[in-house]
């Protein structure tokens, strides 16, 4: 009954936050466009011509065409497909092991948190940006690396905060009482306790997905990310050069799709914040 | 506290080591071998299996790991593959450029993000609040390429009033050069500064010492400055510090956009042409700068709160 009225409520606060709803129609549009275009319904025909090379915006174009005569607003589409995959994958990739290494560090105390400890010390140790330059490098370029080194860098801080909050929960008194019931430590750990940090979780995976799609851009732009079809740092990269002739509108198109989602991302995880843990509300 | 900073001096062992154990994993056993890379597909038995030697591929993989745990200690990265240069002569090449772009735009930011965040932190829960936090995820939202490559042709190549690419040696004369990839660096910490160092001031205002502060009938502005601020330096110290190695590895776009030839272009180039010597020498020197000023920062902390060296 109590669990129950807890998201309730943060439901009810989420709703009435009309930043959180904008971005959460936002969130979902941009799902909506990565899927259909993944099964090919929408923009699957992007690398055809359709036009003269770098024709400016028209009714015809919104967007204009590239230097292929390329549609860039079909591409900006296919472009969100990748953006949320990488975000999905990574996430897919960090949450478990955050979650998991963290809750049994928490949990359990002791050399095993001594060991997690050292473990997420070590990986926050190297620089974000070398790591994911050094695996990307390393696994070869293309997405399925950005996957990997993406999630093998962002689980480090779910596992700290989950740690954190797991070592408050345990000694509270619902998991003595789970205890007494003959209660064994995983029933507690992960049926009692992780519930109530699932918060946390959810806060993060909205932060995951802003910094994932920004890394991809990145990763894309330099070279070592996407390969052979437009994601929105190619396009970026693409357009560097265009600039200087009055191309703007690849690097226009891009950049507007990436801040939209991005910034639905950042107000989302503040307003799932604010609803989630209201001791933090307004900070 | 002698103990104190003697446990955490201690603690850099296994970390240090942790670190180069991952960067052993990637570069010498994920990687592969190099010589195909370096000697091309016509390459003879007898060059690879004098490649392998010189580059010591031909030790075991334990006596590797200690190479790459020597070079986290004693900086030696051999040389890089592309330049034929020692990589430590390149290091120390690169650090000028980088440093003359990064530390003065790393010291304006912080001091405007603080007063910022001062001024918002009054203001709190006014209009100016939430337009100055709206404006900073709006900020951090927007990709750092298209700050560049805006900036870069509106006010180099359009007005002409910055230097488009390039750098010179010497005080007033690479000035021209950084200004305006140190105005975007400004402006790409300030929305990730402002938030942090409001939340930290928001943090402290709701304590009890700053209500008797109050009590006592000090102005705002004094029980901020005074009583707020001075709380509130620890986590802003420890976030600053902490960033400092990040400023030797230098802006890794900005370098690359404006030609301005500091690490990060060198890391950039690494990358370019396969330069795993480099990258990997990058990787280990960041990483042991980040150990380093962690450490600084948990030594900074026993001065600036006693209660730390309990834990």
């Amino acid at each position: 009954m109590k669990k129950q009225s807890l998201w309730k409520d943060a439901f009810y606060r989420l709703i009435q936050d009309k930043w959180a709803m904008i971005s959460l129609i936002i969130v979902s549009l941009y799902t909506i466009l990565a899927i259909l275009s993944a099964t090919g319904l929408i923009a699957s025909d992007w690398a055809r011509e359709v036009g003269a090379s770098n024709l400016p915006p028209s009714s015809e174009h919104w967007l204009g065409t590239d230097l292929f005569g390329r549609d860039v607003l079909t591409k900006v589409i296919h472009g969100s497909q990748i953006a949320m995959s990488v975000g999905l994958f990574t996430s897919l990739i960090a949450i478990p092991i955050g979650v998991f290494l963290g809750a049994i560090a928490g949990y359990f105390g002791g050399w095993i948190d001594d060991l997690i400890t050292w473990l997420y010390t070590t990986f926050s140790s190297i620089p974000n940006i070398m790591l994911l330059i050094s695996i990307t490098m390393i696994l070869g370029k293309g997405l399925f690396a950005v996957y990997i080194a993406l999630g093998a860098t962002s689980w480090v801080t779910l596992c700290r905060l989950i740690r954190g909050e797991v070592m408050k929960h345990k000694e509270r008194e619902y998991v003595q009482a789970a205890g007494a019931i003959g209660g064994g430590h995983m029933r507690k750990l992960f049926l009692h306790i992780l519930p109530n940090v699932t918060h946390i979780i959810i806060i993060n995976t909205s932060l995951q997905f802003q910094f994932a799609i920004k890394s991809e851009v990145l990763l894309s732009f330099l070279g070592i990310g996407v390969q052979g079809e437009p994601s929105w740092g190619v396009m970026i990269d693409d357009a560097k050069l265009e600039l200087a002739r009055g191309v703007w509108w690849q690097l226009a198109g891009a950049t507007v799709a990436m801040f939209i989602i991005v910034l639905a991302f950042n107000l989302l995880g503040d307003a799932l914040r604010d609803s989630l843990d209201p001791k933090l509300k307004g900070k | 506290m002698f103990q104190y900073i003697l446990r955490r001096l201690l603690y850099l062992i296994p970390v240090l080591l942790g670190v180069s154990f991952i960067i052993f994993i990637l570069f010498n056993l994920v990687s592969g071998d190099p010589s195909a890379v370096l000697l091309g597909k016509n390459a003879t038995a007898t060059q690879i299996a004098e490649l392998r030697e010189q580059l010591g591929l031909n030790k075991s993989l334990w006596l590797q790991y200690l190479d790459v745990v020597k070079s986290a200690f004693t900086f030696d990265f051999g040389r890089s593959w592309a330049t034929k240069q020692e990589i430590t002569y390149m290091i120390k090449q690169g650090a000028y450029p980088s440093l003359c772009l990064t530390l003065p735009a790393f010291i304006i930011s912080t001091f405007l993000s603080i007063i910022i965040a001062l001024i918002v932190a009054y203001y709190r829960g006014t209009g100016i609040d939430l337009f100055v936090r709206f404006l900073c995820i709006a900020g951090v939202s927007v990709s750092a390429l298209a700050y560049i490559l805006g900036f870069q042709y509106l006010f180099a190549y359009e007005l002409g009033w910055f230097e488009i690419s390039g750098f010179e040696y010497g005080f007033p004369d690479f000035v021209p050069y950084v200004a305006l990839p140190g105005i975007i660096w400004i402006l790409l910490s300030l929305g990730p500064d402002v938030r942090f160092f409001r939340t930290v001031i928001l943090d402290e205002i709701y304590q009890d010492y700053v209500r008797t502060a109050r009590a006592k009938g000090l102005s705002e502005i004094t029980v901020l400055l005074k009583h707020v601020l001075r709380n509130a330096m620890i986590p802003i110290i420890t976030y600053i510090v902490i960033q400092i190695p990040s400023l030797i590895l230098g802006a890794l776009l900005l370098e690359s956009f404006f030609g301005i030839p500091g690490l990060g272009g060198i890391t950039l180039n690494a990358l370019n042409s396969s330069d795993f010597p480099v990258i990997k020498a990058m990787a280990i020197l960041t990483s042991v700068a980040y150990i380093l000023f962690s450490l600084l920062t948990d030594i900074l902390y026993t001065f600036a709160d006693p209660r730390v060296r309990l834990k």
